[in-house]
């Protein structure tokens, strides 16, 4: 009996080890929560939480309209903008920092101040300098999102091996093989956190812009939705650019970093 | 002709302690030299000062390579670690440099230095896919490739297993003889520098100089097991007891 137990239990955890390893450990936790709210939702009845029917429903009303499209295409432009311009300057910034201690020093109070000033404050402070414009918008989630790029490639940076650089240096590679060959490669796992880290902090603050100051996008959407009180097309917003995150995720991150990593298996 | 003329007055560290003074030989185009001496003797800095990894010195290093006098020469170096890309495959890890000396005789491809060292069907590895002796012969093989005028070596083998060892010490030689680059080859240990060297000097402790010079003249190749290598390794240590601890008894140093 005590045999059988335990050979049960095995086979059960072999079971799940298997299951940990496949597509499924990422979905069922997705399915798992979906349940938990069609469950809640029911028992609950209200105006607050609606069924992910519902938001289903609405998503795909928008999506017909073209509302839906329209709206996440205006924000994930100015994400796709804010973020090449947050990543390209605070990559340049935080590698000037790790190579250099001169512009580390005249730097690092900026960039401290700029990591601690609230997003609130840079968003509000660029709508008064440079009024309620596309421009304004871009700048401000550019600036909040810079600081952070700069400090993790300044740990990259600081952190690169000095005795590749030797090689390069005795095998006379040119600066631009020693750049990308030899110290690019070094930063990949600081530039792959930044960006991923980068894309989840932009879009936030991009919503919040929306919000504040313009007439069209995600976060304008939601700042209506939620004049009306009406959870349902909040979710259902919520819900579309979550499924776009997930996407470039799996579409663009993850293939791009396991063959930037095939080396390390 | 020498190739290389050393001449370093003085070296020190940034926290003042001297590491090299009077500090002078030279090295034939074609010879084989080792360096021997006790740790901590500056070895390493000293190689680091003839590849110009560092500067800072008083004194000079001076080249007469055989393209024109004053030109430095082409350098390979092997270093304690391989020190090979991890993120390149072996044949990209030697593409690599062998791009960069665009003016090299490529006659030969990769393919055929690969299987020169026992490492074909290895191209397209990772070093972190291949043994220590697999990356030491890579990396040998990278300071080879380059076809220097100098080679400088840093204890290359020391953290190997004596069999790849030993391997690797052979296949340096005919490496060696094959190209006839000059090469300094750092070790502490007297046998390996006498199973490889033409000649070999000496370091004091620091601050470090040359305190003797002992020509080898045995046949290559030559294992480090090698009876003639034993005798001579042996008359060494019974003419000066405390040379590997780096003196010499009574005090002489030709150069």
């Amino acid at each position: 009996m005590v045999r059988f137990l335990f050979a049960s239990m095995q086979s059960a955890l072999n079971i799940g080890a298997r299951f940990a390893k496949g597509r499924w450990a990422r979905i069922l936790p997705l399915l798992l929560l979906v349940c938990i709210w069609q469950v809640t939702a029911s028992i609950l009845e209200s105006k607050t939480l609606p069924l992910p029917s519902s938001v289903l429903l609405v998503l795909w009303q928008e999506l017909y309209t073209g509302d839906l499209l329209f709206h996440l295409g205006m924000t994930l432009r100015r994400v796709a903008i804010s973020f090449a311009a947050a990543m390209l300057l605070g990559v340049a910034i935080g590698m000037l920092m790790g190579w250099s201690k001169t512009w580390d020093r005249l730097l690092d109070t900026f960039l401290i101040l700029a990591l601690n000033i609230p997003a609130l404050v840079t968003i509000i402070l660029c709508y008064i300098w440079f009024g309620l414009s596309e421009t304004a918008a871009v700048i401000a989630v550019t600036l909040n999102k810079i600081p952070m790029v700069a400090i993790s490639l300044r740990e990259g940076a600081r952190a690169v091996d000095k005795n590749l650089l030797q090689v390069a240096k005795i095998y006379r590679l040119s600066r631009r093989e020693t750049f990308f060959k030899v110290y690019l490669p070094q930063l990949t796992p600081y530039l792959f956190g930044s960006a991923r880290n980068g894309l989840a902090i932009i879009w936030k603050i991009v919503l919040v812009v929306e919000l504040l100051g313009r007439s069209n996008g995600v976060g304008f959407q939601i700042s209506s939705y939620f004049h009306f009180f009406d959870m349902t097309g909040i979710l259902a917003y919520t819900l579309a650019f979550a499924l776009v995150i997930f996407s470039i995720e799996a579409l663009i991150f993850r293939p791009l970093e396991a063959h930037m990593n095939r080396w390390r298996t | 002709m020498t190739l290389l003329s050393v001449d370093i007055r003085k070296k020190a560290y940034g926290n003042g302690c001297c590491a090299i003074e009077n500090l002078v030989f030279s090295a034939q185009p074609g010879e084989f030299v080792a360096i021997v001496g006790p740790s901590g003797a500056g070895k390493t800095t000293l190689l680091n000062l003839i590849s110009d990894l560092d500067q800072d010195m008083e004194g000079s290093v001076t080249f007469h390579s055989a393209q024109a006098r004053q030109v430095k020469p082409r350098i390979g170096f092997l270093f304690q670690e391989p020190r090979l890309m991890p993120w390149l495959t072996v044949q990209q890890n030697l593409a690599l440099v062998r791009h960069a000396q665009s003016r090299l005789h490529q006659d030969r491809s990769l393919q055929d230095w690969l299987a020169l060292v026992g490492l074909q069907g290895c191209g397209d590895l990772f070093p972190g896919q291949l043994s220590g002796g697999m990356q030491r012969r890579v990396a040998l093989l990278r300071a080879f490739i380059v076809d220097p005028e100098l080679l400088l070596m840093d204890e290359p083998f020391q953290s190997l297993d004596a069999p790849t060892a030993n391997q690797l010490r052979l296949l340096l030689q005919d490496l060696w003889q094959a190209t006839s680059p000059t090469v300094l080859f750092v070790t502490h240990s007297l046998r390996e520098a006498l199973s490889l060297a033409d000649r070999v000097l000496f370091l004091s402790p620091q601050p470090s100089r040359v305190i003797l010079n002992v020509p080898v003249d045995l046949k290559h190749p030559r294992a480090i097991d090698d009876v003639a290598v034993q005798h001579l390794h042996d008359a060494l240590l019974q003419q000066h007891p405390l040379l590997l601890g780096g003196s010499v008894s009574p005090i002489q140093a030709s150069i």
